[in-house]
């Protein structure tokens, strides 16, 4: 059994509860009975060494493992009181609340304005979309830097700049949760600090699941750190807990660099 | 063994000369295969080129053919083959980026679709001269459609699609698979990923893929002599029913002919056929050099 602390959650209705979750990849179990309660409008790191399965865990939150034809999940996600699992939900409306950013910036071969306008044209969000594009730049903290290039090439931005574009573009179509595959793995230090100052201030109005396999950035921008190891969760608390004080030795063999 | 010390080559053995020489022979070999191709075409277009060209002149283009060779041209096989081309287009296109897309983005990965998979691949080694059997008795004969462009141009869609379906998968699955999750990260069904994302990102593979199936389809002669195209016709078509006929088709009937200014008639003829060809890759090749620009 893994090692839980109590995840204050005072008032807050959680946002996300994962109940015995589990994922194969045809005979492989990659992620094993996880169980996880992710707090509203805070950020939890999924840590732990490759291959540990905290990407196909994060991909269990807005089941983008269904594209993936050889993967099975089983064990409830409950959002809203509801199992994002369930036989009447919409996989298509699970992905537009629940967002995701992934590894390498991935930006659609378009101009700058119509990769953020994209969300909101799919899904019929009406409105005046110039406001909503500018506000979702202002919010990935872009706007100042593409206000007036806004039909160039998303090509045309560098790296940090065309993730920062992605991180937008997910926040156009108002989702309550942004999951965050290792956003900054493929970005030199400063953008990644960028990146980092970002997640910090959307806190306040989403939740945030991000994967990392930097343990100093797990530290500085998350609330609560989940260690996984070989599918498992291995401990699962306040951050500061797991950094400084774990209970499980694996655990602090990771964080502290021993392995991993 | 002992390190060679001193300047590089001061040391050379007899193994190093040798291997030198074969890595010389090696791209000398290659370089006359490559040249085999090239000198190929080049003999053919100064064959044709010294016998055709006197005869290519606005006369030719604008003449039917003619018992008579001074007043023969090639008028009515080549609106033929631009009608043939153009429906075959019109036909095989859609059907077979239809069907490239179900099996690229819809199908599922089962036993059947593999078995679907490798009959399209089996499909396009087929000879041509059996398409224009099929075509005869499914075309021409059972659904009526007699003599016709229509005929023509169906019989040369279900050769070429094939190929196209092929090609189109290629540009489909070169479609990185990070856009394909980003555009379903932020809830677009599959029939929006596929329109808005993956369709206008393969296109211009898919249009070189069609254009280069088109010019294997523009010199066929089999199948259409199968469906009936004839080599004499003193007319343009008025409609997708009508009779016709196309280059090579006419190029043959020319050459067959004992007289030596017919032969001179298909050399022309050719040069036109030539022509169309060339046209046609460049456009395939501009189309691509667009697309590597996008990316």
């Amino acid at each position: 059994m893994p090692t839980t602390y109590d995840i204050q959650l005072g008032d807050r209705e959680p946002a996300l509860v994962a109940q015995g979750v589990s994922v194969y990849y045809g005979e492989k179990h990659a992620v094993k009975h996880i169980d996880l309660t992710v707090p509203r409008n805070q950020v939890v790191a999924l840590i732990g060494p490759s291959g540990c399965g905290k990407s196909t865990l994060l991909r269990c939150f807005n089941r983008m493992n269904d594209l993936i034809g050889t993967a099975r999940v089983t064990g409830r996600v409950d959002f809203h009181g509801q199992d994002l699992y369930g036989d009447r939900v919409d996989p298509v409306e699970v992905r537009r609340r629940i967002g995701m950013v992934f590894q390498k910036p991935n930006p659609f071969p378009k101009s700058i304005y119509d990769n953020v306008a994209f969300g909101p044209r799919v899904n019929g969000i009406g409105g005046d979309l110039d406001r909503l594009v500018e506000e979702s730049l202002r919010r990935a903290a872009l706007w100042d830097e593409v206000s007036d290039r806004l039909n160039d090439s998303a090509y045309a931005l560098s790296g940090g700049q065309q993730q920062r574009l992605c991180i937008a573009r997910t926040l156009a179509v108002r989702p309550e949760i942004v999951l965050m595959d290792e956003p900054a793995s493929a970005l030199d230090p400063i953008a990644t600090q960028r990146i980092e100052e970002l997640i910090y201030e959307l806190k306040q109005e989403y939740t945030i699941v991000i994967v990392t396999h930097n343990m100093q950035q797990a530290a500085r921008i998350s609330d609560y750190t989940a260690f996984l190891y070989m599918g498992e969760l291995i401990e699962y608390g306040p951050t500061e807990t797991i950094f400084t004080n774990p209970r499980e030795d694996r655990t602090e063999a990771y964080v502290t660099g021993r392995f991993g | 063994m002992s390190v060679a010390a001193g300047p590089i080559g001061s040391a050379e053995s007899a193994f190093d000369r040798r291997r030198r020489r074969m890595g010389g022979v090696f791209a000398v070999l290659c370089a006359a295969a490559t040249l085999v191709g090239v000198a190929a075409l080049g003999v053919l277009l100064v064959d044709v080129v010294i016998d055709g060209l006197p005869r290519l002149d606005r006369a030719f283009l604008t003449s039917f053919a003619s018992r008579i060779p001074e007043r023969a041209g090639v008028k009515a096989a080549l609106v033929g083959s631009v009608w043939t081309l153009s429906l075959t287009a019109l036909i095989a296109f859609p059907v077979s980026v239809a069907a490239a897309i179900y099996l690229e983005e819809y199908a599922p990965r089962s036993w059947v679709t593999k078995a679907i998979q490798t009959n399209i691949a089996n499909l396009a080694g087929v000879p041509s001269i059996v398409y224009g059997i099929l075509g005869l008795a499914l075309f021409v004969r059972t659904l009526g459609f007699e003599r016709s462009i229509l005929s023509g141009a169906l019989t040369l869609s279900l050769l070429i699609m094939p190929v196209i379906i092929m090609a189109a998968q290629e540009a489909i699955r070169a479609v990185p698979s990070t856009i394909r999750e980003a555009a379903y990260g932020l809830g677009a069904t599959r029939w929006q990923v596929v329109s808005s994302q993956v369709v206008p990102m393969a296109l211009p593979g898919i249009l070189t893929g069609t254009i280069l199936a088109l010019s294997r389809a523009v010199g066929e002669t089999a199948p259409l002599i199968m469906v009936g195209a004839v080599g004499f016709i003193a007319f343009t078509p008025r409609g997708v029913m009508d009779e016709f006929t196309v280059l090579p088709l006419q190029i043959y009937s020319w050459i067959s002919r004992p007289q030596e200014e017919f032969r001179r008639l298909a050399a022309a003829g050719i040069i036109v056929l030539l022509a169309l060809l060339l046209t046609m890759n460049a456009v395939a090749i501009i189309l691509r050099n667009r697309a590597q620009r996008h990316s």
